[in-house]
């Protein structure tokens, strides 16, 4: 099953003659629980495209998107309520934001904006997202400490868990461990291996290796184009169409 | 091999002289307000004493106490915060918060500093024409009140808009991509940690109100008026005025009456100030911050 279709996506930001493109001309279709890993330098609209799934680019003046993002189907222009649309879509910024409130509020938030008010129904929702999220045994005796007062690391798990407790079937990781440390990193990076099996993950990542040890297909993006979509393994062995993406993956460039 | 050289001597001797300038002029800046404190206690402060506070004047207004223009001052200053407070933060919350950026918010922003730059005896015109005549107010406690919370909106506006925006944008970036609306955004984010800085504009404000004279003058404060107001159709007699009239409009005043006068509006001041701020810790602490 298509999760996610993308056709003739093209992002720009500004107008006129100080116009910049993003993204240009990208097709793909993402599988439902697969992990799909997007690679390339910076610069090549991975964040763009990511903010383009659940209509982020409304946050940002001057951020424009064409052509078609359909999310199990239905253009995700056309969903009448983008609050629903997003209460969907969990995201995962690249660095980690623990709001100013406490670790409990911090996973409770989603369920209270959707009006959960019930305090056994939260405590076993929070219990819940921060043990998936593999923070659980850390933080469960300063559940009221505050978020933004958690180590790095443990600051993206706090995200992560806050995002699982939106219950979303689409994962949207952009560059997750760039301020986490390697030991962390390897304990997400499980922890995203087991959330395949309940929703589908896109991964956008400047490691080239996560890519290969997470992803199923991976995309690689350069300088706002779609190089190459293929499964994981064949990118990083097998053959690949364009000579620029082997550079890439074998580390040439970049 | 790294001993002093001719540079970093010159350096070193650059900062001392830096600093003990910039300490000069600060202390400059202080001489002032502690004589202005000085001077009140020393001249008004045999004033204050329970009847001095709580009497009506007599004779004249040169003896008896100033218990109408405090309790007029407090109505004031109550209805002009009821007034620009709640008014003020919602034109801070929608052009910080939703206003899109263009030249129409531009205008407003424009506008809103421009109204800060009003003198206040404008203010008391514009009071005087709008509230007390076109509106039909006569000049009465809510005249007056009004005009003071047209001319102290801009504080409000401007103080609320700037602890709006001192709040991170990654954090409403987060809330927003879990699907919540700018105002659970708002309500759950922005407002709790901007609430220290809006209730120092709103202090601010207090402080300015509670010492305009001007605006009240033409819209309803009066010259003497040895009662209590009963409604905000009433007029009343303020503080400020009090001090100018005492100070020059009354014949055979004793020096340190107005003094008196001045003192009690300094620490009325001085009193709302520490208040807030120990509301401010209080918030802080139940924040663990």
């Amino acid at each position: 099953m298509v999760k996610l279709s993308v056709r003739d996506l093209r992002i720009t930001y500004g107008e006129g003659p100080s116009e910049k493109v993003a993204l240009s001309g990208v097709n793909l279709d993402i599988h439902e629980h697969e992990i799909f890993g997007i690679i390339g330098p910076a610069n090549s609209g991975k964040t763009s495209f990511l903010r383009a799934i659940n209509r982020m680019d409304e946050f940002t003046l001057g951020m424009d998107v064409r052509g078609s993002v359909k999310l199990d189907g239905t253009e995700v222009r056309d969903w009448a309520n983008v609050y629903a649309l997003r209460r969907r879509i969990g995201v995962v910024f690249p660095l980690p934001v623990g709001l100013p409130m406490s670790v409990y509020d911090n996973v409770a938030l989603s369920p209270r904006l959707r009006g959960v008010r019930k305090r056994s129904v939260l405590d076993e929702k929070v219990e819940q997202c921060l043990t998936r999220a593999a923070l659980w045994d850390e933080v469960k005796d300063r559940l009221g400490t505050l978020g933004s007062l958690l180590s790095g690391g443990q600051q993206q798990r706090l995200t992560i868990a806050r995002a699982l407790s939106q219950e979303p079937d689409l994962l949207l990781l952009d560059e997750f461990s760039i301020a986490v440390d390697p030991v962390t990193t390897m304990r997400i990076e499980d922890v995203l291996v087991d959330l395949k099996q309940d929703m589908t993950i896109v991964l956008v990542t400047n490691l080239v290796q996560q890519a290969r040890r997470l992803a199923d297909r991976t995309a690689f993006f350069l300088m706002g184009e779609c190089v190459e979509i293929a499964e994981t393994e064949e990118l990083f062995t097998g053959e690949v169409k364009d000579p620029r993406t082997r550079d890439y993956v074998d580390g040439r460039f970049g | 091999m790294f001993g002093p050289t001719a540079r970093t001597v010159q350096d070193q001797l650059v900062e001392r002289r830096v600093r003990v300038g910039l300490g000069l002029v600060t202390a400059v800046l202080v001489l002032p307000v502690v004589l202005i404190l000085g001077v009140l206690v020393v001249k008004g402060g045999p004033m204050i004493s329970m009847e001095f506070l709580f009497s009506d004047p007599t004779n004249g207004m040169t003896e008896g106490g100033i218990f109408p223009a405090l309790i007029g001052t407090v109505w004031l200053v109550g209805f002009a915060l009821l007034f620009s407070v709640p008014v003020g933060i919602a034109a801070a919350l929608y052009l910080s918060e939703y206003a899109p950026d263009n030249w129409v918010t531009r205008a407003i922003n424009l506008a809103i500093i421009n109204l800060a730059g009003v003198p206040s005896i404008v203010h008391a015109l514009f009071g005087l024409g709008a509230f007390v005549l076109f509106a039909g107010f006569g000049t009465s406690i809510l005249a007056a009140s009004l005009t003071l919370a047209v001319m102290t909106l801009p504080v409000v506006i401007v103080a609320t808009r700037e602890s709006l925006q001192a709040v991170p944008m990654e954090f409403r970036e987060a809330c927003w991509s879990m699907g919540a609306t700018r105002w659970q955004t708002i309500w759950r984010i922005v407002l709790p940690n901007s609430i220290t800085g809006i209730l120092t504009g709103v202090i601010l404000e207090v402080s300015r109100t509670a010492g305009e004279t001007a605006p009240i003058m033409f819209t309803g404060a009066a010259f003497f008026l040895p009662f209590l107001p009963e409604s905000v159709w009433d007029q009343t007699m303020a503080m400020s005025l009090h001090l100018f009239v005492v100070s020059t409009q009354v014949p055979d005043v004793p020096e340190a009456l107005p003094y008196g006068v001045a003192l009690v509006m300094i620490l009325m001041v001085l009193t709302m100030n520490a208040l807030s701020i120990g509301f401010r810790m209080w918030l802080r602490g139940r924040r663990k911050w």
